[in-house]
């Protein structure tokens, strides 16, 4: 090696953001789940990261990429997944039972503290299960996962999130209503901002309520209003969905839904949020044509939950930055 | 007019907020999982140096500040501004005593000070991290003790006050840390 080499090696910052002991606890949070899975019946399973369709949600952007070779002649573009939930969901409805999944998720956009655009997420789906019986088993786990078993557990809904912290009624509240509420709550920027109602709630409960949430407990928020349903199906009453979200020490680990199986009602969701994407000027995404089959031909009543697994072993050895439980985050690859 | 998006957003990223240069101090990136991403900023004014959080939507873009910080020499004081000059262009600029605030107590000509500048005129001195400055008056310490156990304060040139050793005398030049005003050493003449 010259001697030119060797400065500039030492002058690049190539180490890994995790300590070699965040490595060794990332591999042992891994074996357990696995061992809880095994023992519970859960099949471990594998899809594709690279997808000819993708989620449409608005608020999650892809990464796309491009196959040149057999079978395509002019290439084709390719999603890296957002989340595995389409092609798992392909799999119940192929009768495989109970599965979960450990693998890496891609969103554009997001980086920071608590993000990094490629992620591990751990999903799985309960055939028959109901949202109660998922949320016991996600508390489980994740007493298990932050190495904390007798971790107390709090329920409330999205509603009552709001009007116990904030003295706000959700359903009844107006867009000018909330943005008059931040502005008289000191957050700063408010008044500058343009934001649809679900915009604003998110604000009120990232900056104001989240932080709070879970101190020392998991905190379950459920029955998110039917406009943030997502793939949850909707509850009895018209106006909320049969999803759930867990916060501890103030950071989301998971979300979970009482599965969506009427494929109709998902084919409106999938155009719905596309419309909306092209009018805010966004890419459209592929809809996932055979994930709608599948739902035609029949998905297993069903509960699922991702949980974000960097955040978790955050929590469970006590950092506080994600970039310390990655071996190499996006600013060190 | 330049702009950044709030992908730029980075610490010392200089910003124009409500007509006053502002300078990032931390940029938090916020985004629910199924929900809308925000920027949410600590912010330092620099014209007040009033520090505040401010949120902004994520992809926004916000007009830049022309900010920039200059290493100026310390010239004199008329009595209203103080004068620096730019040792390579020899350009000048007035300070006042806004901008000046700490700097004041610490600088004396031929001091090199970061002087920030915004569309070319002085807002804020930074004093060096280091001075050297004679003490004009101090109460004479008993003979003999130079164990500098509790100390004593001491005028110095420039009118500042600091806490200097029992044995340090009117007359003497000490060094001092401007960032927390303590005394650092006695300084020999050479």
């Amino acid at each position: 090696m010259s001697a030119g080499s060797k400065t500039n090696s030492l002058a690049i910052d190539w180490r890994p953001g995790a300590e070699i002991g965040a490595l060794r606890a990332r591999a042992a949070m891994l074996a357990e789940l696995r061992a809880y899975f095994a023992e519970h019946g859960v099949l471990e399973v594998e899809t594709p990261l690279l997808c000819r369709g993708g989620g449409t949600d608005p608020q999650i952007e892809p990464l796309t990429t491009r196959f040149n070779g057999p079978g395509f002649p002019g290439g084709v573009e390719l999603y890296l997944q957002t989340s595995p939930e389409f092609a798992m969901k392909r799999l119940l409805a192929a009768g495989s039972g109970s599965i979960y999944q450990i693998c890496k998720a891609f969103r554009d956009g997001e980086a920071g503290r608590l993000h990094n655009p490629e992620f591990t997420m751990l999903e799985w789906y309960r055939p028959g299960f109901d949202l109660m019986q998922l949320m016991d088993e996600v508390t489980a786990v994740l007493r298990l996962a932050l190495g904390s078993s007798a971790l107390a557990v709090e329920h409330m809904s999205h509603a009552t999130s709001f009007e116990q912290e904030l003295a706000i009624d959700i359903f009844g509240i107006t867009v000018s209503e909330l943005q008059a509420f931040a502005v008289d709550h000191d957050l700063i920027g408010a008044a500058q901002l343009e934001l649809d109602k679900d915009g604003w709630l998110d604000l009120l409960m990232s900056h104001l309520i989240q932080p709070a949430l879970g101190k020392d407990c998991l905190c379950f928020v459920t029955d998110y209003p039917a406009s943030q349903a997502a793939l949850a199906r909707m509850n009895p009453d018209g106006r909320t969905a049969a999803r759930f979200e867990v916060f501890h020490r103030g950071i989301e680990l998971a979300n979970g839904f009482h599965e969506l199986i009427d494929a109709g009602e998902q084919a409106a969701r999938f155009e719905a949020d596309n419309c909306k994407r092209k009018s805010e000027g966004q890419c459209p995404v592929v809809v996932d044509r055979q994930l709608l089959a599948a739902m035609e031909v029949g998905l297993p009543d069903c509960a699922g939950v991702a949980v974000g697994l960097d955040r978790v072993l955050m929590l469970r050895s006590g950092y506080d930055d994600i970039d310390s439980v990655l071996s190499f985050s996006l600013s060190r690859t | 007019m330049a702009t950044y998006s709030t992908n730029e957003f980075r610490g010392g990223l200089k910003l124009l907020l409500d007509g006053d240069p502002c300078t990032i101090i931390e940029n938090e990136f916020v985004k629910p999982g199924k929900g809308q991403a925000f920027n949410r900023v600590r912010i330092r004014n620099l014209k007040t140096g009033r520090v505040l959080e401010k949120t902004f939507k994520s992809g926004e873009t916000v007009e830049a500040a022309d900010v920039i910080d200059r290493d100026l020499q310390y010239l004199y004081n008329d009595g209203e501004f103080w004068h620096f000059m730019d040792n390579e262009t020899y350009e000048q600029y007035q300070a006042d005593e806004n901008a000046m605030t700490e700097a004041l107590k610490w600088v004396k000509d031929q001091d090199v000070c970061t002087v920030t500048l915004w569309n070319g005129a002085p807002i804020a001195v930074e004093a060096p991290n280091f001075v050297v400055l004679e003490i004009t008056e101090t109460d004479p310490g008993l003979k003999g003790d130079t164990s500098g156990g509790g100390g004593k304060p001491a005028t110095l040139e420039t009118g500042a006050v600091v806490r200097v050793p029992l044995f340090i005398q009117t007359g003497e030049k000490i060094k001092v840390d401007t960032r927390t005003g303590d005394y650092v050493s006695r300084v020999k003449d050479e």
